[in-house]
């Protein structure tokens, strides 16, 4: 109730803003949740979900590793999630086990071995921002590498922009008119792990996972055309990062678990009054009353 | 306008295999076929038809065998934009958000830059490959809101606008309505005319006797190629069929 009677709209906004690190943790993460929500609507289409999380949860160890040896964290969590993938593809063919059985293993696998290199390690990793993200403590190393990361991912997603999405739609098609599919595939998984790299810091490696794929399938039911898709995908990623830190803030609440949470809220809105493929479809609605 | 050289081969499958982690998908399959033919290709489900089309496709590999497309590799093919492919209605998802001018335009992507930044020509044979498939009317309908018919005749204006010489098609007359079955056989005649080559794979027999200058019968190898006439037997569909009499599965008449 205090809370209430001092806080008004403009202050709720502009009083963090005073604080250096607000300002920091609000920039870090839009530009991380530009970058994921990206890539999220790749990953959608081409149904990826499983594998996002089975890669955001491999670089555990690689993020620990590359720590302990001081190498940037983001190479360490890049040859982690790249080696998953090439493990769960190479299970898979050899055996007779399903694929997502096998993706489950390989990720538990991985994310289990870092568990245990941080206990072994003891150096000052925080497991806890490891695991759950500090977008308010992040320092300016990785700050810089953050805005590295994301303009890279950026860049190469704008770039193949129109192939990666005749690759989600018809890999075949794209292969018969001789284009590297081969490419394209382990470009999309390159920039997965670098997007699970950025995007780990602001949500932590637990709740990675739903920066990358819920906002590509808000977007999903929100519209018919690709580009817009990409942009809503963005959008509401951003808005969500933007949400979950004023009210982490404002409500001492943790800070990745609220973002993700405002993401999952925007798409339940999207799931239920999305004007076409919503559950009530709004549209539909106001019709009724003309 | 490139003379068409009606003698060479479009396509020579030679001996070819194709194998899924050792389990064996197509062995010893033959075919050739010049410019201007219109070849059926027959079998059950599972039966490698699937198959036969991504190995010339270059989609999967093959294990043994030569396959030459005008003469050439399949990856200078590819380059070359030479084959084009028409997927079953099933093999896509229909609920991706892209219009039916993108995926036409997806046609042009292998002439085009990195950036698939379509030029004036370009647009030109989109336009017109969406005319000759009669959907100037939904440029930008999502695909996810065609019927059928509608979807189908987007895939193959998207064969059209690549100017390929050579077409692959899985299953071109399930689920259209009758409508897109006539535009598509009007198509099949222009292409034979303008010297195109054709692959289609169908469960119906009576578009084989209809359009097919050519049959392939296959169950997991050639059964039987030839002239329609000649090869079209009962005693072949009934082994192609795996025993199953041509009386049961076209009734009587056939």
């Amino acid at each position: 109730m205090e809370l209430c009677s001092f806080l008004t709209l403009d202050s709720f906004i502009t009083d963090p803003l005073t604080h250096d690190f607000m300002r920091k943790a609000l920039l870090m993460s839009s530009l991380v949740a530009a970058v994921c929500g990206f890539l999220s609507s790749y990953l959608t289409l081409k149904g990826w979900a499983l594998m996002g999380d089975a890669v955001s949860h491999s670089v555990m160890p690689g993020v620990v590793v590359a720590y302990a040896l001081g190498l940037p964290f983001s190479l360490g969590a890049f040859i982690f999630g790249v080696g998953s993938v090439a493990l769960i593809g190479f299970i898979k063919q050899k055996s007779r086990v399903k694929e997502d059985t096998v993706i489950g293993l390989v990720f538990t696998g991985f994310f289990a071995l870092g568990i245990v290199l941080v206990s072994k390690i003891k150096s000052n990793i925080d497991l806890h921002s490891i695991l759950f993200g500090s977008p308010l403590g992040i320092s300016l190393s990785d700050v810089k590498q953050t805005i590295f990361i994301s303009l890279l991912v950026v860049t190469l997603l704008s770039i193949f922009r129109k192939d990666l999405m005749l690759y989600c739609f018809d890999p075949r098609h794209a292969k018969t008119v001789g284009i590297n599919v081969f490419f394209l595939h382990y470009l999309l998984l390159t920039c997965l792990s670098l997007a699970a790299v950025v995007g780990l810091q602001s949500v932590g490696i637990i709740l990675v996972v739903a920066m990358l794929i819920t906002p590509g399938a808000t977007a999903y039911l929100l519209t018919d055309k690709f580009d817009n898709m990409t942009v809503i995908s963005v959008l509401s990623a951003i808005i969500s990062s933007l949400i979950g830190i004023y009210v982490s803030f404002w409500f001492d609440l943790e800070t990745g678990g609220s973002i993700v949470l405002a993401q999952t809220f925007i798409f339940l809105f999207a799931f239920l009054f999305a004007p076409r493929y919503g559950i009530f479809k709004l549209k539909k609605l106001f019709a009724g009353y003309k | 306008m490139e003379t068409i050289n009606y003698q060479n081969f479009r396509i020579e499958a030679e001996n070819i295999c194709v194998d899924y982690n050792g389990k064996v998908a197509l062995y010893d399959a033959n075919l050739r076929l010049q410019a201007g033919q219109i070849c059926g290709l027959v079998g059950m489900n599972g039966a490698g038809k699937t198959t036969f089309f991504n190995a010339l496709t270059g989609f999967v590999n093959i294990s043994k065998g030569k396959i030459r497309i005008n003469g050439e590799s399949v990856r200078s093919a590819q380059k070359d934009q030479t084959i084009a492919y028409v997927p079953q209605n099933e093999g896509i998802d229909s609920q991706f958000p892209i219009s039916v001018w993108d995926v036409v335009m997806m046609g042009r992507y292998g002439s085009m830059n990195i950036f698939r930044c379509p030029r004036e020509s370009d647009v030109q044979a989109v336009k017109d490959a969406i005319e000759r498939v009669d959907l100037t009317d939904h440029l930008s309908t999502p695909i996810g809101n065609l019927s059928g018919g509608q979807r189908k005749r987007t895939f193959l204006a998207r064969a059209i606008a690549q100017r390929a010489s050579i077409l692959l098609l899985d299953e071109p007359f399930s689920g259209v309505d009758i409508r897109t079955e006539k535009l598509i056989s009007e198509l099949f005649i222009q292409f034979k005319n303008e010297g195109k080559t054709i692959l289609l794979s169908t469960h119906d027999m009576i578009h084989v006797r209809e359009f097919c200058d050519l049959v392939l019968l296959i169950n997991k190898t050639v059964v039987a190629y030839g002239e329609t006439s000649e090869v079209f037997t009962p005693e072949n569909i009934t082994t192609t069929f795996g025993g199953i009499s041509p009386d049961f599965l076209f009734g009587p008449e056939s």
